[in-house]
């Protein structure tokens, strides 16, 4: 898909806030997979991932042979001005049949062993992960929901 | 029957009458009347009873069962041998005799039940709104949308996916559209399903109720221009200002429902393979 949005009809009322100055917002539109520079949520309830910033967590890097990361990839994330390695859990991208496609990019924090920072993920995980048991165990082992 | 009512009967007589007439249940008793027989219980004049309202059973009007060729069996149009799509049917309604697939439309609600390595007891267990049904053949496949915790999620099935073990309707219904997908763009209360919702009844002879539902919509920017006549969308309660809707509609494409090349006209061949198929599914 190709998305191209009207910049007037959403940046209008921001434009008469601000005054004559013409903000570029650039919104485009869901990048299927993740890539760098996509923005993710964060899905667990660790304090890094739900404190509030102005700038939305955003990849940097793919621990990945082709730039493209699906569920069950590593990747680098910059969040409130530091880098912390993640888990992809979910991506608007179809993936291949039988497996879910969420609505949104979901991300796991991680550490550099792979232990989860957080303590608990109330969103759907998907069941493929279990395929690598051995990396994403203790993962698994605080998701609540599996789909 | 009229020259008997009001004519004042014995009682033995009355009672000989209605044990003749209880006798032979079908035989129209022209002789007896129940009028006479209130009149002979008590000594009042017989208030007149209108004789019952005669029931028409009208023939010509009479129920069909509902003929419902899943979409997946029409052939598109093309040029391809007709072979190709015989054989595929024939492995289609092999799969058939093993797992029942049943009647469900755009917009009902099913749970599907599939065999899953990674699960722990092996099975996984979806429910969610049929929001596309798309492919032909062995190749058909369903799409279904429900909201879990906050999180929309969206699994893509294939109907003759060996790994799938159930499919079962747990709402039968239509709505305004064929294709649902604008619920991604609408507010999540529209996509959301208690997993353990209760199947509701339906007969196989009832007309499937449509929905008519409009649904509304976050604010834009949407994955798609719904507003646009292209999509032909029915089912949202448009909130957009005047011009963007005008704005729309110059994009219009009026022309396009008499253009006689577009059309297919499945008609006689939905006839065909839905004989075929049903000889085939009896053995």
């Amino acid at each position: 898909f190709s998305f191209k949005f009207h910049l007037s009809g959403t940046c209008a009322h921001l434009q008469t806030a601000v005054g004559l100055h013409r903000c570029h917002l650039n919104i485009t539109g869901a990048c299927s997979a993740i890539q760098k520079m996509t923005r993710v949520r964060v899905v667990d309830n660790s304090t890094l991932g739900n404190t509030p910033y102005h700038r939305p967590p955003k990849c940097i890097h793919v621990y990945n042979k082709s730039g493209v990361g699906k569920v069950g990839d590593k990747i680098l994330l910059a969040i409130k001005g530091e880098k912390k390695k993640a888990l992809i859990v979910g991506h608007r991208r179809p993936g291949p049949c039988m497996t879910p496609r969420f609505d949104s990019n979901n991300v796991v924090l991680i550490e550099d062993n792979g232990n989860p920072t957080g303590t608990r993920i109330k969103t759907p995980i998907p069941l493929i992960l279990r395929k690598h048991e051995g990396e994403f165990s203790k993962v698994l082992a605080i998701a609540q929901n599996l789909v | 029957m009229a020259a008997v009512c009001g004519r004042f009967l014995e009682p033995a007589v009355v009672r000989g009458l209605a044990q003749a007439s209880a006798a032979r249940p079908g035989a129209r008793c022209r002789y007896f009347s129940s009028s006479a027989l209130l009149r002979a219980n008590s000594g009042e004049p017989p208030k007149f009873q209108p004789p019952p309202k005669p029931v028409i059973i009208d023939k010509s009007k009479v129920v069909v069962e509902r003929r419902f060729l899943s979409p997946e069996f029409i052939p598109p149009r093309g040029r391809k041998d007709p072979l190709k799509y015989y054989i595929e049917r024939i492995d289609m309604i092999r799969r058939r005799k093993v797992l029942n697939i049943p009647e469900f439309y755009v917009g009902s609600i099913l749970s599907v039940t599939t065999a899953d390595p990674y699960a722990s007891d092996k099975t996984s267990r979806f429910v969610g709104i049929c929001i596309q049904r798309g492919g032909k053949g062995l190749g058909a496949t369903f799409v279904l949308r429900n909201v879990i915790e906050g999180q929309g999620v969206e699994f893509c099935y294939e109907i003759y996916n060996p790994r799938i073990q159930e499919i079962k309707v747990l709402k039968l219904e239509k709505r305004l559209d064929d294709n649902l997908m604008y619920l991604r763009d609408a507010l999540p209360e529209y996509s959301t399903f208690d997993v353990n919702m209760k199947p509701v009844p339906y007969s196989p002879n009832d007309e499937i109720p449509v929905n008519q539902l409009k649904v509304k919509m976050k604010p834009k920017p949407w994955s798609k221009r719904w507003e646009r006549p292209y999509f032909n969308i029915q089912g949202i309660h448009f909130e957009l200002p005047e011009e963007i809707m005008e704005e729309a509609q110059k994009l219009s494409q009026p022309w396009i429902k008499f253009d006689m090349l577009r059309e297919y006209n499945t008609s006689e061949l939905e006839k065909k393979i839905w004989n075929e198929v049903n000889e085939k599914l009896k053995k």
